[in-house]
């Protein structure tokens, strides 16, 4: 049964993924885009990597597509429709998306995938106590760096909002 | 008196009997899925009735009461009208998001229901991120509001819409937070597992004071959450018309009405499960007749959704930027500094253990 329900999640993805890139109404290609990225978490749960499912869809379906709904409901109207890019940029784009595919697919055939026995399903506590082991194999250095990283766009984000008013505030002084 | 309530297993063997096993499996599914979904169905209509009586009763008033032995089969009737009703649209509005954004809503709402455990057999689908799933799945119906307001192309809508995504998405922290509060003292996410932490007391007594205000930042982020008074900008009728769903109507306008209410029942729900035992008996009473969980799951869901209805109407409606300061300058921080002191608690073993 695992395998028609991976064969229907997978038609799922490849058609709303070209109808993302194919529909010319902008709010259209985001939600077939939602529908990509939710087929996606669905590969994960048919797979049991369920925390990582549950991220997929808090952090891109719930975080990021709302966010690119926000913006696009903010800028545009129902009846817009997206412009027909020039034949060149046709082109230059379709030859990034082949060699891209192609890298990606002469790494996928040239490693051998072994089937796992006894396979146990991760549990989030083995994941957190990954996350922050600092012995061999943790993960508690990029953990850092990324805290550290989002504390610097946390910031910036408040000082562009923030803009002329902080500089105003300064100068009076 | 012995009644098995286990039914992912029940429904399985008693259909592997007459067909092979994947087919068993599918038909178990499937009737798993038709049960939950006309009993909730029935429960959201029910949930609609209890509103209008609780209002009815705030403001010294009868309510329904002509259909049925007071009024018990009125919201059976407004729900036959709103299926034979026409579904109307706008003109030039964009058709497919229209038609799509109520699934959306409704599907994301019904999908929280598969993991709550009435009793401690009668659970569908005992996933081992139990809240995170739930807080994962809840973040995914504001897209069906934000769709249905942007799509019906009116601006009272639109504006309505945008609303409820600000709303939405700065109280889902507090939800989370508050709930991540918790998970410190059960040390694990399966809903199950969490109340078998609590059979030495409910968690909210385990973890007394930090315990008491992540409850009340719950319960505040939660009603928030569902869009419903003194939280209902969204649709603030004075204002905006009806908000994200003033072009719907018929069908499509009840896919939103009633995934609000089970939504609000589905905030009870977890609060009853996290914070007040879920299916277990105050001091053990019942414990040795298993069946009678789903009786005190159901009554604290319901007293717990009594207390959203006692909110909505008794507090006047605050405006955007109150709502967004409630958020940001108090809940937040506030949530910040007691998943803190709960970790103090809990690493220092001064909980509560009956």
């Amino acid at each position: 049964m695992e395998r028609y329900i991976f064969y229907i999640l997978a038609a799922i993805i490849i058609v709303s993924a070209i109808a993302s890139v194919t529909s010319k109404k902008m709010l259209r290609s985001v939600i077939y885009l939602l529908f990509t990225l939710c087929g996606i978490a669905g590969i994960y749960f048919l797979i049991d990597y369920n925390f990582l499912a549950a991220i997929q869809l808090t952090v891109y379906a719930g975080g990021i597509i709302v966010l690119i709904i926000f913006s696009v409901v903010l800028i545009h109207h129902i009846e817009m429709e997206l412009e027909v890019a020039k034949l060149s940029k046709k082109i230059i784009t379709g030859l990034a998306c082949a060699i891209g595919l192609g890298v990606f697919l002469t790494t996928i055939y040239s490693h051998q995938f072994n089937v796992v026995e006894n396979f146990n399903s991760t549990t989030t506590e083995q994941i957190g106590l990954k996350l922050l082991s600092y012995e061999a194999g943790g993960f508690i250095l990029p953990f850092e760096v990324i805290s550290i990283l989002l504390l610097a766009s946390m910031i910036g984000a408040i000082v562009i909002a923030k803009g002329k008013k902080l500089t105003d505030k300064n100068e009076s002084k | 008196m012995n009644i098995t309530l286990s039914i992912t297993t029940t429904i399985y063997k008693f259909l592997s009997e007459y067909m092979s096993e994947g087919a068993a499996n599918i038909g178990a599914m499937v009737t798993i899925a038709l049960i939950y979904l006309a009993i909730f169905a029935v429960a959201g209509l029910y949930l609609v009735l209890l509103e209008r009586k609780v209002a009815a009763w705030f403001q010294l008033r009868i309510g329904p009461n002509r259909v049925g032995p007071w009024g018990l089969l009125q919201t059976m009737a407004d729900a036959l009208k709103l299926v034979s009703k026409e579904l109307t649209g706008t003109v030039k509005a964009d058709k497919f998001l229209y038609n799509l954004a109520p699934y959306f809503v409704i599907i994301s709402s019904l999908m929280a229901l598969a993991v709550f455990p009435f009793t401690q057999e009668f659970q569908a689908f005992d996933i081992n991120i139990g809240i995170f799933f739930l807080i994962a799945i809840s973040s995914i119906g504001v897209i069906g509001i934000l769709l249905g307001g942007w799509a019906s192309n009116n601006k009272f809508a639109l504006i309505g819409a945008m609303r409820s995504g600000v709303q939405t998405i700065s109280y889902e922290l507090s939800v989370g937070l508050s709930l991540v509060t918790m998970v410190l003292l059960t040390g694990t996410l399966q809903l199950s597992e969490i109340i078998e932490v609590q059979k030495n007391g409910w968690l909210i007594i385990q973890g007394h004071f930090p315990a008491i205000i992540a409850f009340m930042i719950y319960m505040i982020a939660g009603t928030a959450e569902t869009n419903r008074a003194p939280f209902d900008m969204v649709e603030a009728e004075s204002e905006l018309g009806a908000g994200f769903h003033t072009e719907y109507s018929g069908m499509k306008f009840a896919y939103f009405f009633l995934a609000e209410f089970i939504n609000m029942f589905i905030i009870a729900a977890i609060a009853a499960t996290i914070f007040f035992g879920g299916w277990l008996s105050p001091f053990g009473i019942t414990e040795s007749i298993p069946w009678l969980g789903i009786f005190w799951f159901l009554g604290k869901t319901f007293v717990l959704v009594f207390l959203m209805m006692w909110f909505r109407w008794t507090f006047p409606r605050l405006r955007v930027d109150q709502l967004l300061t409630l958020e940001w300058k108090y809940l937040l921080p506030l949530n910040l500094l007691n998943i803190v002191l709960m970790a103090l608690i809990v690493w220092l073993g001064l909980t509560i253990q009956l």
